[in-house]
C-alpha cells in the first residue's frame, strides 16, 4: 500500500467535490424517484393505478413539472433507468426539464439484492458487471451522481460480519468505479427498521456498519469529499415497545455519525425508510438542531416521505395532477426547512423546535 | 457482532470524556515529559549532564515547578514511571504537585518497540501484559490518562500492511484496557519523518494508517469521546529535496485528519517529531488557522519542542535552573497561542530555530 497511484486528477476531484456540494447546498436535498418497476408496482397498487410504463411516466411527470418553488429545495433527483429516457407530454426529455431547473440528475445503478449463502436471510447487492461502461453512458446522458443501495437487517444473529464486510466492499467498488467517470456516488448502507430492537441496539449496529463502510472506502482509495452518504436515521425497530422522541432519535443518529463519518464526507442525505412524511421531516429537523458538532451537511434523500401525499392525491386521475404536484411541493419545502433546522409546522407538537431539551437524552 | 455488551457504563464514559476535554481545553496542550531512562541519556549527554536518577529528578523538577503562567497552557503532563514516584526537593510528590495545580497527570505505559519478523525493519509495541493491573495502580497513584507509542516508517516497502494492522490492533487493545480503568488513552501511531518521501506521500500514508487505527478502535469497542489522538503532522521526509510552507503542511495535515478521524474524537494532540521548537509552534498555528472545518481540538503534545531551550539553558547547573524554567514557560505560552491560532512568531528561544531531528530516532 505504500505508494499512491493517484486514482483521480486534481481536476477530477474538484468536479466531484463541487457536484456533491451542489446536490446538498444549504436548504436542498434529494428526491429519490428511482423506484424500480417492481417497487412502482407496490406504490401504484396502493392507489389503484395499473403499473404500466405510461402510468409511471405520467406519475414522474407530476413530480418533475413542479414549479420554481422546488429549485431551492431539491438539489438532485435520483432516476430509475427507464425514467432517464422518458419525456413529458410535450416531448421534452425529463432529464432536460430537471437540468433546466438547475437540479442535478442522478441514476440508480445497482441491480438489486441477492442472497448471501450460509447467512440467515442476509443479502449483498449486485450490479458491478459492466458498471464502468454504464457510468460512462449515463454521464453522457446527463447524470452526474449515482445511487447504490445495500441492505442489512437486525435480528438475534444479524447483521453478521460477512454481511457487513461484503456490503461495505461492494459499496466501495461501486464508488470507485463511479468516481472514475466523474459521477458522485451516493453510498447507501440501509439498516432496515424491521424488528423489536431498541434505540441503543440500532445505534450500536449503525456505528459498526458505518465504520466498516469507511474502512472499505479508504482501502479502495475513494475520494471522500466527492461522495455522499445515505444512511438510515437511528431509530428503534418497528415492533419495539419503547417509543422515542425526535430529540432522542436525533441524538442517537448524530452520535453514531460523529463516531464513524469522517468530516471530509461532503454530506449526509438520510433515507426515510418506513417513516411517515411528517415523522421523517420532524426527525430531520431535530437532527439539524442537535447541539453536538456536525461537520457535514445533514439533509434528505426521501422517496416515500416526499411522495406519499402526492400519490394519494393523484390516484391516476388527470384532473388531480396539479393537486398532486402541490402536495409534493409542500413536502419539498417542509424538508428544505428541516434540513436547516427551521421546520415548525405540521400536525405535531413541535412548534418550538429550537428549544428542545437534548441534554437529558445524550446518547453515550 | 450483533449485540452490544456495554464496555463502559454511562458514568465511566462521562468521566473519560471530561478528562479528555480538560486536557485539551482551549489554549491547553500536553507536556510530554515521559522520556524513558535511555531517551533521557540522549537528552542529557549533549549538555554534559550525567544520566543519573537524581539528575533526571532535578531536571523534571525545573519543569514542574514553573509558575502559574503554565496553568492556562498545560492541560496534562505525561510522566515516565520513575518520575511518577519522585519528589521535589522539599518532599512533595511530583504527581501530587501537578494534580494539585489542576493539570491532569498522564503516564507512559508502553514497553518499547520490538521487531516484526519478516518485515523490512518494522516494529510493533509491547506492554499489554498485566496492563490492566498497572492501569488500576496508576489511577490510584494519580494518573488519569496514558500514552502508548507505535512507530511506522516510510520507505520503498514500508509501512507494510502487517505493520499497519498490527500496530493499529495493539493500540486498540491498549485503549480498551485503559478505559476499563478510568484512564483516557492517548493513541499515538507515529509515522517517522525519516526518508526522502514528499508531502503527498506522507499524507497518503497517514490517511491509510489512521483509517486502520479507527477501524481497530471500533472493532475493540473503544469509546472515542474518551480518547485523544497523538499523530505526526503531515510533512515531507527529512531528506526530501522539496521544501514546503507551513500552510502546505497545515492543509495536508488537516485534510488527512478530516478523511480519517471521526468528529467524536475529543482532541488531536500533535507530536513534534524532529521539528525545531519554533517550527512546531508555527506549524500548529497554521493548522489552527486552516480554513477547513476541524471538529476536534487541535493542540500539542510536545517533548523536545517544549524542552530543548530549557535543557540548553540548564546544562545541569543549579544557578541556571530559573532561566531554564523560563525557557520552558516561553515555549508553553507560544504553543498555547498556537493552539488558539494566535501565535506570532518572533524567533525567540536560544534553541528555538534549531532542527531537533535526529536520524533514525528510537525513543
Amino acid at each position: 500500500m505504500t505508494h499512491q497511484f493517484p486514482t483521480l486528477s486534481e481536476a477530477q476531484k474538484r468536479e466531484l467535490h463541487e457536484t456533491a456540494l451542489r446536490i446538498v447546498s444549504p436548504g436542498k436535498g434529494i428526491l429519490a424517484a428511482d423506484e424500480s418497476v417492481g417497487s412502482m408496482a407496490k406504490r401504484l397498487a396502493q392507489v389503484g393505478v395499473e403499473n404500466t410504463e405510461e402510468n409511471r411516466r405520467q406519475y414522474r411527470q407530476i413530480l418533475f413539472s413542479a414549479d420554481d418553488r422546488v429549485s431551492g429545495c431539491i438539489g438532485g433527483i435520483i432516476f430509475f433507468h427507464e425514467t432517464l429516457y422518458q419525456n413529458s407530454d410535450t416531448g421534452i426529455p425529463f432529464v432536460k426539464m430537471i437540468r433546466d431547473r438547475g437540479i442535478l440528475v442522478g441514476i440508480k445503478v445497482d441491480k438489486g439484492v441477492v442472497p448471501l449463502a450460509g447467512t440467515f436471510g442476509e443479502t449483498t447487492t449486485q450490479g458491478l458487471d459492466g458498471l464502468s461502461d454504464r457510468c460512462a453512458q449515463y454521464k453522457k446522458d446527463g447524470a452526474v451522481f449515482a445511487k447504490w443501495r445495500c441492505v442489512l437487517k437486525v435480528s438475534e444473529t444479524n447483521p453478521s460480519t460477512l454481511a457487513i464486510t461484503e456490503n461495505a466492499n461492494v459499496l466501495a467498488r461501486y464508488s470507485s468505479i463511479c468516481q472514475q467517470h466523474g459521477i458522485v456516488p451516493i453510498i447507501e448502507p440501509e439498516i432496515l427498521p424491521d424488528g423489536d430492537h431498541d434505540l441503543k441496539r440500532s445505534q450500536c449496529i449503525t456505528e459498526k456498519v458505518l465504520t466498516a463502510v469507511y474502512k472499505a472506502m479508504s482501502d479502495h482509495h475513494v475520494y471522500l469529499e466527492g461522495t455522499l452518504l445515505k444512511p438510515n436515521m437511528v431509530t428503534s425497530g418497528h415492533s419495539c415497545s419503547t417509543k422515542y422522541g425526535p430529540e432522542e432519535v436525533a441524538m442517537a443518529t448524530v452520535t453514531a455519525l460523529r463516531r464513524t463519518v469522517p468530516p471530509a464526507v461532503t454530506g449526509v442525505a438520510f433515507l426515510s425508510g418506513g417513516q411517515s412524511e411528517e415523522e421523517a421531516t420532524v426527525h430531520l429537523n431535530a437532527i439539524n438542531n442537535c447541539p453536538l458538532a456536525k461537520p457535514w451537511i445533514l439533509s434528505f434523500s426521501f422517496g416515500r416521505a416526499l411522495q406519499a401525499s402526492a400519490l394519494r392525491a393523484w390516484r391516476g386521475h388527470k384532473e388531480n395532477e396539479k393537486g398532486a404536484t402541490e402536495q409534493f411541493i409542500k413536502k419539498a419545502e417542509a424538508n428544505s426547512l428541516a434540513s436547516q433546522g427551521k421546520y415548525t409546522g405540521g400536525d405535531n407538537n413541535y412548534t418550538d423546535a429550537g428549544q428542545r431539551s437534548y441534554g437529558s437524552c445524550h446518547a453515550y | 457482532m450483533t449485540h452490544q455488551y456495554p464496555a463502559l457504563t454511562t458514568e465511566q464514559k462521562k468521566e473519560l470524556q471530561e478528562i479528555a476535554e480538560r486536557i485539551t481545553a482551549p489554549g491547553k496542550g500536553i507536556l510530554a515529559a515521559d522520556e524513558s531512562t535511555g531517551s533521557m541519556g540522549k537528552r542529557l549527554n549533549p549538555i554534559g549532564v550525567e544520566n543519573t536518577e537524581e539528575n533526571r529528578r532535578r531536571y523534571r523538577q525545573l519543569l514542574f515547578t514553573a509558575d502559574q503562567r503554565i496553568d492556562s497552557c498545560i492541560g496534562g503532563v505525561i510522566f515516565f514511571h520513575e518520575t511518577l514516584y519522585q519528589n521535589t526537593d522539599d518532599g512533595t510528590n511530583f504527581s501530587k504537585l501537578i494534580k494539585d495545580r489542576g493539570i491532569v497527570v498522564g503516564i507512559k505505559v508502553d514497553k518499547g518497540v520490538v521487531p516484526l519478523a519478516g518485515t523490512d525493519g518494522e516494529t510493533t509495541t509491547q506492554g499489554l501484559d498485566g496492563l490492566s493491573e498497572r492501569c488500576a495502580q496508576y489511577k490510584k497513584d494519580g494518573a488519569d490518562f496514558a500514552k502508548w507509542r507505535s512507530v511506522l516508517k516510510i520507505s520503498e516497502n514500508t509501512p507494510s500492511e502487517l505493520a499497519i494492522m498490527e500496530n493499529a490492533n495493539v493500540l486498540a487493545r491498549y485503549a480498551s484496557i485503559c478505559q476499563q480503568n478510568g484512564i483516557v488513552p492517548i493513541v499515538e501511531p507515529e509515522i517517522l519523518p525519516d526518508g526522502e518521501h514528499d508531502l503527498k506521500r506522507c499524507q497518503y500514508v497517514s490517511e491509510k494508517v489512521l483509517a486502520a487505527v479507527y477501524k481497530a478502535l471500533s472493532d475493540h469497542h473503544v469509546y472515542l469521546e474518551g480518547t485523544l489522538l497523538k499523530p505526526n503532522m503531515v510533512t515531507p521526509g527529512h531528506s526530501c529535496p522539496t521544501k514546503v510552507s507551513h500552510e502546505e503542511i497545515a492543509m495536508a495535515t488537516v485534510t488527512a485528519l478530516r478523511r480519517t478521524v471521526p468528529p467524536a474524537v475529543t482532541g488531536v494532540t500533535f507530536l513534534s517529531g524532529g521539528q525545531s521548537e519554533e517550527d512546531a509552534s508555527i506549524n500548529l498555528n497554521a493548522i489552527n488557522n486552516c480554513p477547513l472545518a476541524k471538529p476536534w481540538a487541535l493542540t500539542f503534545s510536545y517533548g523536545r519542542a517544549l524542552q530543548a531551550s530549557a535543557l540548553n539553558a540548564w546544562r545541569g547547573e543549579l544557578s541556571k535552573e530559573n532561566a531554564a524554567t523560563e525557557e520552558f514557560i516561553k515555549r508553553a505560552e507560544a504553543n498555547s497561542q498556537a493552539a488558539l491560532g494566535k501565535y506570532q512568531s518572533s524567533g525567540s528561544g536560544t534553541a528555538a530555530g534549531k532542527s531537533l531531528y535526529v536520524e533514525n530516532h528510537a525513543y
